[in-house]
């Protein structure tokens, strides 16, 4: 008996062959708790045949367990694959979206192949899962492909064992499959070849919502300013960075530094988006990504991907086919609705998407992949993870995430299986599709929470929404979340320190919290150092502008005279500023917060560089741009000072912005030795609290550690220092990956309750 | 370090917000021990039957800081304030009682300005006060002067308000700019230099309410949009109700002053008090008269149609056109910061 995610990946046709090549006889089949075999034959090639089934299976498919057991003899005379033992549920999984292998693509470009130009080629190895599977078990009936009856050729692959698209269930081809089409914006169908009109639109500079995989993208001309310009303005998106798809490595390699580990990534199964560094020689318009050094790039992941990029412009803009604040469009009348305020023209189909899923974007910091998302190509693969107790009823659990870059988190038996991106949730359309979303997963993973962990936050929506879908909550603070995700994927149990940098999280006092040092594990924690609160005159107006948290630091540094230095530095402001003071002196909606990404804000305000916030993060992402890509050393951090448990900063503004006033230090080493600083501070808490607590274990986590000089060189500072240090690789270390902590918070405080 | 999980169990400032802690303590405290059927609804005033005819009955206590300010002061407050309750309750209001808590040291001169100004306002409003209670405490156990005012009026024949009525379909108006007496007293009160440009709308609403009621069949609920604004007015209706409300951001009335100001604070004119203005469900029939009836009284020249009632759970959703749908709802404390 194999258990794990061993249905749906091609897990019986490879048992079929490996046992006829091995000349064994018997069965094997679908079951409730996984894929069933029975083999007979001699005892070395029986050892053989399990060796082979454990070392190399489908590479979709995932073996949690594989248990042997003697039984009597019965003869068998072939080895066949019979039907489905009771019905495929239990620990059967649905597998993610899978890239277009090396042998469709091969066969869709092949004018001899019946799938030559066919833009939904897919076999066992590769194609549409989770993003087109209604319920389980996974069969063509419960996937979008139901109403599209095989053609004879079809059939046949699909039935024949030693074929690869043997019981592939989204199998296709032109004479029977999915088709697309090319509208514009009221609907009316171009006429002729959608490709080539296609592709001339997008070398015309049009913009063209393509529906893909889990969604609708937004493409454009990569190479052509002016329609990335016209994107940008039409979607409210001045300075975010656009992912963009490449022809092929040859053409990521021509403009970016690509490393082996990231071309790997680029041309993995899960095809994420991969960030990288452009080259100095790079062709890439700037206005991709306007200030960064880096741009997020993917390969084509599926047929008709492969087909637009063909000839044409080699390289498009792929981004989310969502308007700002909104989900991602999936349906052909949805996108209609929504999105023809941006697009030219849409390029549709009529496979439908049953579950939406952005695309997956990571990074490589230091050979170490880091997910900015996880999503698409990974979604629903679950995370393991080492409980260390005991719970017999296998509760289950759901984490609710938080009300951004949500994903929710359903524990169950081990396993934490992780939502696709949801994203914002603070709009009505947001949580439509958050309990939708939801309510699909919970099909796919045939499990219903008991119990739910939520975050304190007592504006958020999510919070709200998930309490009402369980009988039983846990309140599990935002930041202890973060720590205890790091430590599940980590698989460490008991007492660790935790450095948490992060933007925003409700804090147990009731304000903002998000530069922390906390200790402790599942069950508790105690909050050792923080950052000294700042108030943030207007709240959220503060986080969309640097600016004023920068006024804010410089008045709580150096009062009147830091306000004077607000006047010369903010020259611009100087209308509002009086107010801004005003604000701050009576305490006027101005909430306190301790949080990292504020102090990046403020010094990326004070440096010039970002004023204003006009996406997520903006501010200390261009601030980390100022620094070298991974830490070398020697730390030369600006002066700070811990009394009790706060971390006070006025020491480093005094003489951060003596620097910024002075023409002859360069913005560059500012940022540097800001960035020192913020190193030198969690190190030094951190050595503190070892020093009382004897712990040596580290985990990072929190959204500010997407910084690679940050993390580079707090790892290589902490290490030196004889810590032991963890970090995030297969979740994100920001609110991607919150809800992984709130389950196994929620799961220890639960099981531990008085009584539980 | 901090304590975990430390139970707060003091009154908060926020339990006076008019958001859910506001609502906590009343359903928890108040109106669990006051139990009856004429307090439940928890309605601005309370209705009863007396031989003379149905009578609303009703109080509140003002406490405002700083007393006087652009567009009023605490005297006239505390009589519209009473005065508003009675008239989106339905009811012609009539006779008031008002009590003092004077503070030692507070100037007399500024006593009687605050008396004279509710003189006026009662005037306005066609209320007389006739009774009254002072009480003087040291220094330093009140600010200045408390003022609370309890009221009576009569409800006309015919009149029929309440959660039972609307229905979807209906639809929402209010009777003017909003968000400028919260705005208005912060400003004053925190010296934010914003003064010359706002006002507060404190205003005897029966003038509005009276004519509506009287000529516009089809009002089937009335609200003043005190504290917690628009937001927790209209989420405490729609809650009651078991029915959404859908409002169109462009279409609800906020002065320029107010939205710009209101900017710059990060606060949010849905959410801020007033004291001259209240939504009015009405029958999509007669929301043109309705309008038209508001357009003609002195408090109601900026009057308009913001939104409409449709089947749903008892939530409130303001279609912003850009960025989606927002969700409204009774404010629980200060907003604070979720973006990242």
């Amino acid at each position: 008996m194999i258990s794990g995610i061993v249905q749906g990946v091609g897990f019986r046709p490879f048992v079929y062959n490996l046992a006829r090549s091995l000349g064994l006889k018997g069965t094997v089949c679908n079951s409730g708790r996984g894929v069933l075999i029975e083999v007979e034959g001699r005892e070395e090639l029986v050892h053989r045949f399990i060796a082979g089934v454990r070392s190399d299976p489908p590479f979709l498919a995932r073996i949690s367990n594989c248990s042997v057991t003697s039984q009597p003899l019965r003869g068998y005379e072939t080895f066949e694959i019979i039907p489905t033992r009771g019905s495929a549920t239990g620990e059967s999984v649905v597998p993610p979206d899978v890239a277009t292998c090396p042998e469709c693509r091969r066969e869709m470009l092949d004018p001899a192949d019946r799938h030559f130009g066919y833009p939904f080629t897919n076999c066992t190895r590769c194609g549409p899962r989770f993003t087109i599977i209604k319920s389980l078990p996974y069969d063509r009936a419960y996937t979008s492909m139901a109403g599209f009856a095989m053609c004879a050729d079809c059939a046949r692959e699909y039935g024949d064992p030693s074929d690869r698209r043997f019981h592939a269930q989204p199998v296709a081809c032109p004479a029977c499959g999915p088709g697309v089409w090319l509208v514009d914006r009221l609907g009316n169908v171009l006429e002729g070849d959608w490709l080539e009109r296609a592709r001339n639109l997008l070398a015309g500079g049009k913009i063209i919502a393509v529906k893909s995989l889990g969604g609708f993208h937004l493409a454009c001309n990569g190479l052509d300013p002016a329609a990335i310009g016209l994107l940008r303005r039409r979607k409210g998106r001045p300075a975010r960075p656009l992912a963009i798809m490449c022809r092929d490595m040859e053409v990521v390699k021509e403009n970016c530094r690509v490393s082996p580990v990231e071309e790997q990534l680029l041309q993995s199964p899960s095809a994420p988006v991969v960030v990288l560094e452009k080259k100095p020689s790079s062709n890439l318009p700037e206005a991709l990504s306007p200030g960064l050094s880096t741009v997020g790039v993917m390969l084509p992941y599926t047929p008709l991907h492969l087909l637009l990029l063909k000839t044409g412009p080699p390289v498009l803009v792929m981004t989310s086919g969502n308007p700002t604040g909104l989900p991602l469009a999936a349906g052909n009348r949805e996108a209609l609705a929504t999105l023809s305020g941006i697009a030219d023209y849409f390029l549709l189909h009529d496979r439908e998407i049953v579950n939406r899923c952005d695309d997956s974007v990571v990074q490589v910091v230091d050979g170490q992949t880091q997910f900015f998302r996880r999503s698409r190509g990974y979604v629903p693969w679950p995370v393991m993870v080492n409980t260390g107790d005991v719970d017999p009823g296998e509760t289950v659990f759901l984490g609710a995430g938080g009300d951004m870059k949500n994903t929710f988190c359903l524990f169950k038996a081990g396993r934490a299986y992780l939502s696709q991106h949801i994203g914002s949730v603070d709009n009505l359309e947001g949580l439509n599709n958050y309990q939708t979303a939801m309510e699909k997963f919970f099909q796919l993973v045939q499990a219903r929470p008991a119990v739910v962990g939520y975050d304190l936050h007592p504006g958020y929506r999510t919070a709200k929404q998930a309490r009402s879908l369980a009988a039983g909550a846990v309140g599990v603070q935002h930041h202890h979340a973060h720590m205890a995700s790091c430590m599940a994927e980590n698989g460490l149990d008991g007492d660790v320190l935790g450095i948490i940098l992060d933007g925003t999280g409700y804090g147990l006092d009731g304000r903002i919290w998000g530069f922390e040092l906390l200790r402790g594990g599942y069950l508790r924690f105690t909050r050792e150092y923080h950052l000294a609160y700042v108030p943030l005159p207007g709240g959220e107006r503060a986080v969309r502008n640097p600016w004023i948290t920068a006024v804010a630091y410089l008045t709580g540094a150096m009062g009147d005279d830091g306000y004077g230095l607000a006047e010369k530095i903010f020259a611009d402001r100087l209308k509002e500023l009086p107010l801004i003071a005003r604000m701050l002196e009576r305490k006027v909606n101005a909430p306190p917060a301790s949080s990292c990404g504020r102090l990046f804000d403020a010094v990326s305000a004070l440096l010039g560089i970002c004023r204003e916030n006009t996406y997520d993060g903006q501010a200390a992402i261009e601030l980390g741009e100022k620094v070298p890509a991974v830490f070398s050393g020697p730390l030369e951090p600006y002066p700070f000072r811990i009394e009790g448990d706060t971390i006070g900063v006025a020491p480093l503004f005094v003489a951060l912005v003596r620097d910024v006033m002075d023409n002859d230090v360069a913005p560059e080493h500012i940022a540097r030795r800001f960035h020192d600083t913020v190193i030198a501070m969690v190190v030094e808490a951190a050595e503190r609290a070892r020093f009382k607590s004897g712990l040596n274990r580290v985990v990072l986590s929190g959204g500010c550690w997407h910084n690679r000089y940050l993390l580079t060189g707090t790892c290589r500072v902490l290490r030196e220092k004889d810590f032991t240090v963890y970090t995030h690789g297969k979740v994100p270390p920001g609110d991607g990956g919150l809800a992984l902590g709130q389950v196994m918070v929620a799961r220890r405080k639960w099981l531990h309750q008085p009584g539980g | 370090m901090t304590e975990i999980y430390d139970e707060n169990a003091v009154v908060l400032l926020a339990h006076g917000d008019g958001g859910r802690l506001t609502r906590e303590l009343v359903d928890q405290i108040f109106a669990r021990h006051f139990n009856n059927a004429l307090l439940q609804p928890l309605a601005d005033a309370a209705l009863f039957n007396s031989p003379g005819g149905r009578m609303a009955v009703t109080t509140d206590a003002f406490v405002v800081d700083p007393i006087f300010f652009p567009g009023g002061d605490i005297g006239k407050l505390a009589v519209c304030g009473t005065v508003n309750d009675l008239a989106v309750s339905g009811a012609r209001p009539l006779y008031l009682t008002a009590s003092f808590i004077l503070e030692e040291g507070f100037g007399l001169a500024d006593l009687e300005r605050v008396v004279s100004s509710m003189a006026a306002a009662c005037g306005e409003a066609g209320v007389k006060i006739v009774a009254g209670d002072t009480k003087v405490v040291p220094a330093g156990h009140a600010d200045k002067i408390f003022i609370t005012t309890s009221g009576v009026g009569v409800v006309p024949g015919g009149v029929d308000l309440g959660y039972h009525r609307p229905e979807p379909g209906d639809v929402v108006l209010v009777n003017g700019g909003l968000g400028g007496h919260g705005l208005t007293i912060l400003a004053a009160r925190e010296n934010l230099g914003l003064e010359g440009a706002l006002a507060s709308d404190c205003a005897p609403l029966n003038l509005v309410t009276a004519p509506l009621l009287e000529k516009c069949p089809g009002v089937k609920i009335m609200r003043d949009l005190t504290r917690g604004g628009l937001a927790a007015a209209a989420a405490e209706i729609a809650g009651a109700c078991g029915l959404d409300f859908y409002f169109r951001e462009p279409l609800i009335p906020v002065t320029e002053e107010v939205r710009g100001a209101a900017e710059i604070l990060g606060l949010d004119p849905l959410y801020l008090a007033n004291e001259g203005k209240f939504m009015a469900v009405v029958g999509r029939d007669n929301a043109g008269l309705a309008v038209e009836l508001l357009r003609q009284t002195p408090y109601g020249r900026d009057a308009a149609v913001i939104g409409e009632v449709r089947p749903g759970t008892g939530n409130v959703y303001l279609e912003t056109g850009l960025g989606g749908t927002r969700i409204l709802d009774l404010p629980a404390g200060n907003p604070l910061p979720r973006i990242c």
